[in-house]
């Protein structure tokens, strides 16, 4: 009581200040000793109708809570000012309410009306507090007035409310979980929001409810992917643990190639593949392609909805909150395929910087990590390097993590570095070292014997713990190989008069005993001395003195008879039980009586037999089954509420599960505008606008409600804000004209199949849906766009506008685009998922950033306009956040025809440039193989051989393609220097039965990667690359092409370079390296009036330069 | 989620509580005092201490631990990045997060609090949002309060929660419109007794002060951003921006910020700028060691190395240590056998050196161990990794 009084006194004394005719009374709190009187005090405040006095009598009630005091019996007086005006009062009645309703309920009801009447204030806050407060009541006979006002604030207006509404699921669930089945339906329910503010929230509520009904996710699966970046950073880390699960259950092990080929084979897979050849819906198809049995015959392909997840998380990697960043780390852990989990190594070695607790929590799961990948974090091998001043445990985890790191590459390092370890003064970091040194010893065969060595030095050591671990090491080392250090054991004999810790006395004895025969003359002496001083030893050590004198008596039985019938005298009147038990143990073993029986023939048999090295391994070894990241895994206990990992699919469930019905999805609130609640807006409009300004991206429910009304009005801003988007929409466009020309013999089937979905999605909506399908049909209009609402079709159309300019080359291009996406996702999936994406996004769109009206809204390169608009579009449109490899290909990719049909007697080759960075070699241009086998025989062994090149040039094959199964198709990337020139690469395409001649000569546009300057940059570097190196050429553009978006579309078309910012809408400018020597290449279009432009490029190389000044020219000009 | 919250102070005492849930007695904490009496120092004490019906994550800062409890799974980095959150907005309101400022304000920490998590799950944390909600207390406000009854709280739900840039308050008016950005780099090295480097590498971060009115929208380029090989950002960077421009565009929140921190790896071959000399030796036998240190810059382009604190843990058999430093004071501590030296600024022409004897327990060995040296200096206006940053436009 002292201490809060002495804190009243400053509470009251800074009162009295406004209030002098109370001031005695908070003042002179100290004096009031009884508990009672002083509360009478503070009740005679709160009764008082001044505020001022209310609140400073709340404060001090506030304060005791937060002291633990109990202020129980103040309840009544507090309860009154529920209804109170003044808004600080309010809420530390509330603080208040919130602590001991719990314990007085029934004066707790009298609070409800006030909240129920709150539950219906115009202003959201206060809804939104109403029922914050009114969830958090724990008083059961509420209940129902708790479910009544969760479901309506779930359809409230404002996403603040609805947000709230999530957070109360979870609490009347842990108050009546017999309410469930009605939460899941609110849950269902917000899970369909397409705020990022509700998203966070109402999944933290589904995981607390009702993890186990997975199947809520996966209508709304592409969207929280989609929204996962804009959401807080609170709501990433419990989504991303989510979808963990979730694709767990949904998706393929990317992986299972491998793990495959150790299994055997599964009779009754034949059953899907035969499914298979019988044509079926686009979808079925896919899901078909990824059972087990396909990925034996051809690689795996990735669903594009997995592929989804890995790309959207990725760039959370970057996030300033570490929970965010472990949870994205354990993604890609547990989902990524090998060859992708690399890119969180560099993020965790980030965090190492963080705060201690942190470093503690994230070496904890690399310790585990590199158990299972090693190779991920070798580079950063320093990293994990013992600073002096980390604290103990940071540095045993540390030390854990380099053991597991060691190979024989590295490990001179990192022995150096334990033997500095070695001279700390942290005695527990020593042990540990020593430990590590041990299991580096054993895992690593080369230095075992240096090891040794260094530990047998150490046995010199003043320290006696380091000397007692570094015997106990030795010990476990030796058991490898006995034989070849006898001398050792003997150095280790003369230690037992110095060491005193017990474990490692015992270790030594163990020793001497197990290898006898490498010492026989001093085992003896050994027990000798140890019989001397038996009675004083440890319980540990007196058991080994026994176990020595058995081994010994059965070895050399003369020497040592006597001396062992004396310490199993001496240790059958011990008074520990286990020692005695074991000495009448060993007598009846050893020692020949007529009564012993069959086993005492067998006694050396078991005392010397041969006994399996320990294996010394990291007590991270199977943690990995716990999520990583996770509270259990941290503790290697199932803590209460884990959901278990499930194991992957043995074959996919239905993709098509995650497919959305627009229309259906849009929320309830938003169609149940009523006028109340519009009225409402209004008032809270300039509330809004203010703070957005005109680009005004809020509004969020005022343009949701338009689009419900009249999805003819939505669409029209839908489109402009797609075109902003038109790096997707081109893919999407594309990709129709592909698909069509592809499955036009199918599409009678699809057609059916696709009208038969629906009417199971959503029935209301079908006729007229299925009126679009047809028409759209017959406009050649990509076929999974019948999934989608009328919206969807009048976009599509809008942009086939665009779409037709690329005619010419779409075909080609399109096949292009689907290597570009390499041995990743297959072709269809990724098309339909582009599409998915763009619409979502629009709709998104239409949530957070309602464009100005005007349709025609700024240039659509996003890179350029630096109007504010664009600008939050670039920021909150996460969804484009692609890595550069992707936004590369979307300037189309061209297809070239390597070998037709016909020559290659039935297998026809097609390559392209993939313009994405070949890995294995920098300088080297990376060129896409598809290969189709129309032939009916399987073709064999495909390789390359008889390479023909100029001087220079350099090839890398790919590897050798062992199976093309009839009607099959492959892909590989092989890599070609061609040292900027366009000569041909010229060589043999190889299968088991023939040989063709093939050359690939590429287009200048290929030989150049994209380079990022900025505008300075790029002046600069024009202004050294003049006179020779300098080619202006003028052109009238075609008409098609007069707009900036298209000019900087055929351009990187063209050739492989990226956009410069700009200042001025007149000029393009692009940049990029050649390939192989990395000269500047710099290409600007100054555009004039009536279509009239220049062309100039800047290059060092001549030739190189006025190649691709053609090259532009005719794509400009065509 | 997070159930409940205790401050324990230094010397064990619970200072405060809060509960988001049913309330949870305080004596689960008891297995928090445990595992502090067995921890030897105090930063020993495990992050997360398993308790048959809890769990207990706390996190230690400025001498106050921040205990959370918290009853079923949930991801560790979780809880602790918060109570890390809850500290740096105590900081940012109080000045200080001392046990004293937060007594003082015990029902804005409790307002905060409140605001910060709802039934354990984090609300609102974004600091600009939190100062609409509660306003900082200053001295004026108080006064202004007390005086005319009026409160710390504010009336409006924060227009931030509800906009795409929640980080950001609106309405912000300044009469003059300043931006200031600091770039602080650690290098943090590891060098061997000989003098040669095993790791070094450099820590940045870009810490900004915005004061502009309206919602503005900054770029900021770097000459050569290619250097910084690892960054996160404050949530208000746009990411796209910077995979393909490597420019950082972003719309400030309002007011001291951490916009970026960077890592530069060791790859880069870092320049440590200064430079020990150091011979320690005891000898066997007599019950004396010498000691001698000498600082001195290298490769500070000029710049004077400041606010250099030499510390080292010498070994325990170290009884005292007499020593005659050239500038500075040294100190050392018989109890915990800490020596450290604050020197100050370093002078090219007359290096900063420490030489003495110390003096050895009697007849005891010669100590194994190798002393390590700590050393912490400033050197304003440079930045290591020669990172640099080419302009930024509004």
């Amino acid at each position: 009581m002292s201490a809060s009084s002495a804190f009243n006194d400053e509470k009251g004394g800074s009162s009295s200040v406004g209030e002098p005719e109370y001031g005695h009374d908070p003042a002179s709190g100290g004096i009031f000793s009884s508990d009672y009187k002083r509360h009478d005090d503070l009740k005679e405040m709160l009764d008082s109708n001044k505020d001022s006095l209310k609140l400073e009598a709340m404060k001090r009630i506030v304060a005791m809570i937060a002291r633990g005091k109990n202020a129980s019996d103040l309840f009544p007086a507090v309860v009154k000012n529920v209804a109170c005006k003044n808004i600080e009062v309010k809420k530390l009645v509330y603080v208040y309410l919130v602590r001991y309703a719990e314990e007085q309920q029934d004066l707790a009801l009298l609070s409800i009306s006030t909240f129920q009447r709150g539950l219906k204030d115009p202003n959201q806050l206060i809804r939104a507090s109403a029922l914050r407060v009114l969830s958090s009541i724990r008083v059961t006979i509420i209940v129902p007035i708790m479910m009544l006002a969760i479901k309506e604030a779930a359809s409230d207006m404002s996403p603040y409310v609805r947000k709230t509404a999530a957070h109360a699921i979870p609490k009347l669930y842990s108050l009546d979980p017999e309410q469930k089945d009605q939460l899941i339906e609110v849950i269902e329910k917000l899970l369909a929001d397409k705020t990022t503010l509700v998203a966070g929230s109402v999944v933290m509520a589904f995981e607390e409810v009702c993890p186990e009904r997975i199947d809520l996710i996966h209508k709304n699966y592409r969207k929280l992917c989609n929204l996962l970046i804009d959401v807080e950073e609170w709501g990433q880390v419990v989504i991303i643990n989510m979808l963990t699960r979730y694709a767990r259950t949904q998706f393929l092990n990317p992986n299972m190639n491998e793990s495959l080929l150790e299994e055997g084979s599964g009779g009754d897979r034949t059953f899907y593949g035969s499914d298979e050849d019988e044509d079926e819906d686009e979808e079925e198809k896919e899901k078909k392609a990824e059972t087990p049995a396909m990925a034996k015959r051809k690689p795996y392909v990735m669903d594009p909805d997995h592929r989804l997840l890995l790309r959207n998380t990725k760039p959370l990697l970057q996030s300033r909150n570490a929970a965010v960043v472990m949870a994205v780390a354990q993604l890609y852990f547990h989902l990524a395929p090998k060859a992708e989990v690399g890119v969180i190594a560099k993020a965790l070695v980030r965090l190492l910087r963080s705060h201690s607790e942190v470093q503690y929590v994230v070496l904890q799961n690399v310790a585990t990590m590199t158990i299972k990948r090693r190779g991920m974090f070798e580079p950063y091998l320093k990293s994990f390097y013992i600073r002096s001043t980390d604290p103990t445990q940071i540095k045993v985890l540390k030390l854990e993590v380099l053991t597991n790191l060691a190979n024989e590459t590295n490990i001179s390092t990192i022995l150096r570095e334990f033997q500095t370890y070695i001279k700390s003064m942290d005695k527990d970091f020593v042990a540990a070292t020593i430990q590590a040194i041990g299991r580096c010893a054993t895992n690593i065969g080369e230095v075992r014997d240096t090891c040794l060595n260094g530990l047998v030095q150490l046995l010199s050591n003043r320290d006696e713990l380091v000397v007692a671990e570094s015997v106990v090491v030795i010990k476990k080392l030796l058991q490898m190989q006995p034989e070849k250090h006898s001398d050792i054991i003997k150095h280790m004999a003369k230690l037992t008069d110095n060491i005193q810790v017990p474990m490692a006395r015992a270790s030594i004895l163990w020793l001497i005993g197990e290898y006898c025969e490498h010492v026989p003359k001093i085992a003896p002496d050994v027990l000798r001395k140890m019989a001397k001083s038996f009675t004083n030893e440890e319980d540990i050590v007196k058991l080994q003195i026994i176990n020595l004198a058995a081994k010994l008596y059965l070895t050399n039985s003369k020497q040592t008879k006597l001396l062992t019938q004396y310490v199993l005298n001496l240790a059958k009147y011990d008074q520990n039980y286990d020692i005695r038990d074991r000495a009448r143990f060993i007598r009846q073993l050893i020692v020949p009586t007529e009564k012993s029986g069959a086993l005492s023939k067998y006694a050396k048999k078991l005392f010397l037999a041969l006994k399996p090295a320990p294996v010394l391994e990291s007590p991270f070894k199977d943690r990995d089954h716990f999520q990583l990241g996770s509270l259990s895994h941290l503790l290697n206990a199932k803590a209460g509420g884990y959901q278990e990992l499930p194991d992957w699919p043995e074959a996919a469930p239905d993709p098509s599960v995650r497919n959305v019905e627009v229309k259906d999805s849009v929320p309830e609130w938003t169609k149940c505008s009523s006028r109340e609640k519009r009225k409402e807006k209004k008032v809270e409009k300039p509330f809004y606008s203010d703070s957005e300004g005109e680009s005004g991206p809020t509004e969020s429910a005022d343009s949701e409600s338009d689009s419900a009304s009249g999805s003819e009005s939505g669409s029209g801003s839908e489109e402009s804000a797609s075109r902003s988007e038109s790096e997707e929409s081109e893919d999407g466009s594309e990709s129709e004209e592909e698909e069509e020309e592809e499955e036009e013999e199918k599409e009678k089937k699809k057609k059916k199949k696709e009208l038969k979905k629906p009417v199971q999605e959503s029935e209301s909506e079908q006729s007229s849906e299925e009126e679009e399908r047809k028409h759209q049909r017959k406009t050649k209009q990509r076929k999974s766009d019948s999934e989608s609402e009328s919206d969807e079709d009048e976009e599509s159309e809008s942009e086939s506008s665009q779409s037709e300019s690329e005619e010419s080359e779409s075909e080609a291009e399109v096949k292009k685009k689907k290597k570009a996406a390499e041995s990743k996702p297959p072709s269809k999936p990724v098309k339909k998922e582009s599409k998915k994406e763009k619409k979502e996004m629009s709709l998104l769109d239409l949530d957070d950033f309602e464009p100005a009206p005007s349709p025609q809204v700024t240039p659509v390169n996003t890179f350029l306009s630096n109007s504010l608009v664009t600008d939050l579009e670039g920021l909150s449109l996460s969804d484009t956040v692609l890595s550069p490899a992707t936004i590369a290909p979307s300037s189309a990719l061209k297809n070239y025809e390597l070998l037709h049909r016909i020559t290659g007697e039935g297998l026809s080759v097609e390559y392209c440039f993939s313009r994405q960075p070949f890995s294995p070699d920098a300088n080297m241009v990376a060129v896409q193989m598809q290969f189709t086998n129309n032939a009916t025989a399987d073709t064999k062994n495909l390789h390359i051989e008889d390479v023909k090149l100029q001087s220079g040039m350099r090839v890398k094959e790919f590897s050798e393609i062992e199976l093309l199964p009839a009607g099959e198709t492959a892909t590989a990337v092989m890599g070609i220097d061609f040292c900027d020139s366009t000569q041909a690469a010229n060589f043999q395409l190889c299968t088991h039965t023939r040989k063709f001649f093939v050359s690939i000569q590429p287009p200048v546009g290929e030989l150049m990667r994209p380079v990022f300057l900025t505008e300075n940059e790029f002046k600069k570097e024009q202004g050294q690359l003049m006179g020779m190196n300098e080619i202006t050429e003028k052109l009238t553009l075609d008409m098609k092409c007069r707009n900036e978006h298209t000019i900087v579309q055929r351009v990187t078309t063209a050739a492989n370079l990226s956009r410069v910012p700009c200042g001025s809408d007149k000029e393009c400018r692009f940049a990029g390296r050649t390939v192989s020597s990395s000269s500047l290449v710099l290409v600007t279009v100054a555009t004039k009036e009536e279509g009239a432009a220049q062309l100039t490029v800047n290059c060092e190389k001549m030739v190189i330069g006025t190649m691709l000044v053609k090259d532009i020219l005719l794509a400009l000009t065509q | 989620m997070i159930h409940s919250l205790f401050l324990v102070n230094a010397s064990g005492d619970i200072f405060l509580e809060k509960h988001w849930k049913s309330v949870v007695s305080r004596s689960v904490c008891d297995y928090f005092f445990e595992a502090q009496e067995r921890a030897t120092e105090p930063e020993n004490v495990p992050p997360v201490i398993p308790t048959p019906h809890h769990y207990l994550i706390s996190v230690l800062r400025h001498r106050i631990y921040f205990v959370a409890v918290i009853q079923s799974e949930v991801p560790p980095l979780f809880v602790i990045e918060f109570l890390h959150r809850v500290v740096d907005t105590f900081q940012d309101y109080f000045g200080v997060c001392t046990e004293a400022a937060i007594k003082d304000n015990v029902v804005v920490v409790y307002e905060l609090l409140e605001e910060m998590l709802d039934n354990g799950f984090p609300l609102a944390t974004e600091s600009n949002i939190l100062k609409e909600l509660i306003k900082p207390p200053t001295i004026l406000r108080t006064m202004v309060n007390t005086i005319t009854g009026s409160t710390n709280v504010g009336e409006q739900l924060p227009t931030g929660q509800l906009s795409v840039v929640p980080w950001r308050r609106t309405g912000v008016k300044y009469t003059n419109n300043e931006a200031y950005f600091d770039v602080v780099e650690e290098i943090d090295a590891i060098i061997d007794k000989s003098g040669s480097t095993i790791t070094a590498e450099i820590q940045g971060v870009i810490d900004a002060c915005v004061k502009l009115t309206g919602m503005p929208d900054l770029t900021l380029s770097f000459m050569n951003p290619r250097l910084l090989d690892d960054v996160s950002f404050h949530p208000c960077v746009r990411f796209k921006r910077w995979e393909a421009e490597r420019i950082l565009s972003f719309i400030p929140p309002d007011g001291n910020f951490r916009l970026l921190s960077y890592h530069v790896s060791s790859q880069n071959l870092v320049a440590i700028p200064v430079y020990v000399k150091h011979n320690i030796t005891f000898r066997e036998g007599s019950s004396q060691g010498r000691f001698d240190l000498t600082l001195g810059p290298k490769q500070t382009m000029g710049k004077a190395v400041e606010s250099v604190l030499v510390s080292s843990q010498l070994p325990r058999g170290v009884l005292n240590a007499n020593l005659n430093p050239s500038q500075g004071t040294y100190t050392f501590d018989p109890v915990t056998k800490m020596l450290s030296w604050d020197v100050g600024k370093i002078n090219p022409q007359k290096l900063p050196s420490l030489k003495g004897t110390m003096s050895l327990q009697a007849g005891a060995s010669k100590p194994d161990e190798n002393p390590s040296i700590n050393i912490q200096f400033k050197i304003q206006q440079m930045a290591i990794s020669g990172c640099t940053q080419a302009g930024q436009t509004l």
